[in-house]
């Protein structure tokens, strides 16, 4: 079962220019992107900046409005809805199914608030009693391994890992079907990282968790998914279930990203020179297969003829022309 | 090793006075870069990394004074020189800000003036370290632009940096640290801002740029992959003193701190099994301000050996070869 379906979403921004305003072109933002998320998964979204993975998460929770496609969401109990066109006013009693994990722990928490306040008020805003808030309180605070005694004091009195224990048990307190989590652990230090990369899989094992983990660290990833969505320039360019991927990619720009992180072992040297040029710009992305200017086995075909996602093998879909001939290098 | 060292830094203390009290940023901090070769300085936040790079090219600003210590440039030579003594807005200190030892900085934003051309900024830094004329210094400064990869140099020497990618924009920070022909270049986090292709290609660029020119690279990051990829020699720093200090390889197969071991294996990798754990480091990074008695890692360490860690600070990695700031070493000797 899953509990979210997203289908050729997309989010255009018009450029206007001149005295009447008049569109003159499109920033394809987000720009055809199909995906699910299975009940008790986490799906990580990956790539890098500029690629539309953020305005992805933006859009499933109702920040932005999709330009078209689909979002189906489909809650434990009760009716599947299309958050794509759902009006803001339905939208507001299916928020508390749907939480969010932000990245900074500094900027996200009322610093006039309590913590036990800042946890309980998304229960609070939905009537839940005082009695039970307080016994909901205490258990949040276990699930996140933090004292009780840090409901009594504020923000500030906290680490950046701390905060962001904070943040996750607010997320968590109404049970939500489905988390966000926005680069929740790149605002971290090392060694709190790991701490908060630990949670995590222990909620996943605990709660059952449904995420969609929206990130640019690869190595993050590969800790925390079941499956992983690379993006470039506002489309899926490959899924697959985590190891696969990091083992076998099949398009050349996850080979590419992998390839590029530097891997914490000085007898493992870089294998190769890195994806030349830059990441495409959306507003004028290149004809055919976006990635094809720095594809170091782009033929004339992916010049002109734009590769769609489709199946290669259970469970494994990729956008080029060439997935099937190619013999790339994953790590590991 | 047997490189000449070309700066040495013996004890030095940097504080910073505010209203709750001095805070010890840097507390006898001492090693040795080495002609040609690439200094990893590696850290948490607070550990002092970028105080230090920043002492170095007396760029600490009040607050903050440096309190104790040496900065010796070319040590043991008829010409060194103690940047620690120097004023920093002297004549010899400006000389060697930008002409002996070139800064590159993380956002490189913090080099360049939104209100200038590459072109503008670029002519400039490279007059006011030589006495090269105006088309002299414009010739150079496409000749920069050309040597750290920008395509196109002649039409993108009039570019504003706006105009310019990230990537780029690093790309001509780059080229201001070198417009002054240094020897020495301090990155302070060059590539933490950037895209993982884009941090590939850049770390590509310096390891090429130090290749032909034989410079002595003191690289800052909190990022091991980084270390391990660019790195000759490794200074691990934790809240303001060097802890260990050891050749790469030998940092990664055999680290002799216990937070260094902690740390290796905190790091989340690109080839880790699905769904593994990492070992974690208990608590958080302290303040500077509240620095622990005894160890200053000891509230953390999980190898601690008992009252003497809480009590006595270990004696400092003597500089020059690895080892570690910890009295596990002291009593293994």
């Amino acid at each position: 079962m899953n509990v979210l379906e997203v289908q050729d979403l997309r989010k255009h921004y018009p450029i206007r220019a001149g005295l009447l305003r008049r569109e003159v072109g499109r920033v394809r933002a987000v720009d055809g992107v199909s995906f699910h998320i299975a009940r008790g998964e986490t799906l990580a979204l990956v790539g890098e900046s500029g690629c539309g993975k953020t305005t992805v998460s933006r859009c499933i929770l109702r920040a932005l409005r999709p330009s078209a496609g689909s979002i189906r969401f489909a809650p434990e109990e009760g009716q599947e809805v299309d958050l794509a066109t759902l009006p803001k006013r339905q939208m507001r009693p299916l928020r508390r199914h749907i939480q969010m994990i932000f990245q900074d722990p500094y900027a996200s928490l009322n610093p006039r608030m309590m913590v036990g306040d800042i946890i309980t008020e998304p229960l609070k805003v939905n009537g839940v009693p005082a009695a039970e808030r307080r016994e909901r309180l205490m258990e949040l605070l276990e699930l996140v391994q933090m004292p009780p005694a840090a409901r009594s004091r504020f923000p500030h009195a906290f680490s950046g890992g701390q905060r962001q224990r904070i943040g996750i048990a607010r997320a968590l307190a109404l049970h939500p079907q489905l988390v966000v989590a926005d680069e929740p652990v790149s605002a971290l230090d090392v060694s709190v990282q790991a701490q908060i990369i630990n949670l995590l899989l222990d909620l996943q094992d605990r709660l059952g968790l449904s995420m969609l983990f929206v990130a640019h660290d690869l190595s993050v990833v590969r800790h925390v998914s079941d499956r992983v969505a690379v993006m470039y320039v506002g489309r899926i360019v490959e899924i697959a279930p985590t190891d696969a991927l990091y083992r076998a990619p099949r398009h050349p720009y996850t080979e590419a990203l992998l390839a590029a992180v530097p891997a914490p072992d000085p007898a493992r040297q870089q294998r190769r020179e890195a994806a030349r040029g830059e990441v495409a710009d959306p507003a004028n992305p290149p004809p055919g297969c976006a990635f094809h200017p720095r594809c170091p086995y782009a033929v004339e075909r992916c010049r002109v003829e734009r590769p769609e996602l489709a199946a290669t093998e259970s469970g494994r879909w990729v956008s080029c022309h060439r997935a099937r001939e190619l013999d790339l290098l994953g790590v590991g | 090793m047997a490189e000449r060292v070309v700066l040495a830094v013996r004890d030095l203390a940097v504080q910073f006075g505010s209203e709750q009290g001095v805070v010890r940023a840097l507390d006898g901090v001492s090693f040795d870069l080495h002609a040609g070769r690439t200094l990893g300085i590696v850290g948490e936040s607070g550990c002092g990394k970028s105080v230090t790079a920043r002492s170095i090219l007396r760029l600490v600003e009040r607050p903050g004074i440096i309190s104790g210590g040496r900065l010796l440039l070319d040590p043991g030579t008829p010409e060194e020189a103690d940047l620690a003594r120097l004023d920093p807005d002297s004549r010899q200190m400006r000389a060697v800000r930008g002409g002996r030892i070139g800064l590159i900085f993380q956002e490189p934003m913090t080099a360049l003036s939104v209100h200038y051309t590459v072109g503008n900024q670029l002519i400039e830094a490279v007059r006011q370290h030589s006495t090269a004329s105006a088309a002299e210094a414009r010739a150079r400064a496409v000749e920069l632009l050309r040597e750290v990869g920008i395509p196109r140099p002649e039409t993108r020497i009039d570019a504003y940096p706006f105009e310019l990618s990230g990537g780029l924009r690093q790309r001509v920070g780059i080229a201001m640290a070198l417009a002054g022909d240094p020897d020495i270049v301090i990155a302070d986090e060059p590539t933490t801002a950037l895209d993982v292709t884009t941090q590939a290609q850049i770390l590509a660029l310096l390891k090429r740029l130090q290749a032909q020119k034989g410079i002595s690279l003191m690289l800052i990051t909190h990022d091991m992959g980084v270390i391990a990829q660019m790195a000759d020699e490794v200074a691990v720093m934790y809240l303001g003193r060097v802890v260990e200090f050891a050749p790469v390889r030998q940092l990664f197969a055999a680290p002799r701190h216990p937070y260094t071991r902690a740390l290796l294996r905190a790091v989340p990798s690109i080839l880790a099994a699905p769904r593994q754990r990492l070992s974690t480091i208990g608590g958080a990074v302290p303040h500077p301000g509240m620095r622990p008695a005894g160890c200053p890692f000891h509230p953390r360490c999980g190898e601690r050996l008992g009252a003497v860690c809480m009590e006595r600070i270990p004696a400092p990695v003597p500089t020059g070869r690895p080892g570690a700031s910890c009295f596990r070493e002291e009593e293994a000797a």
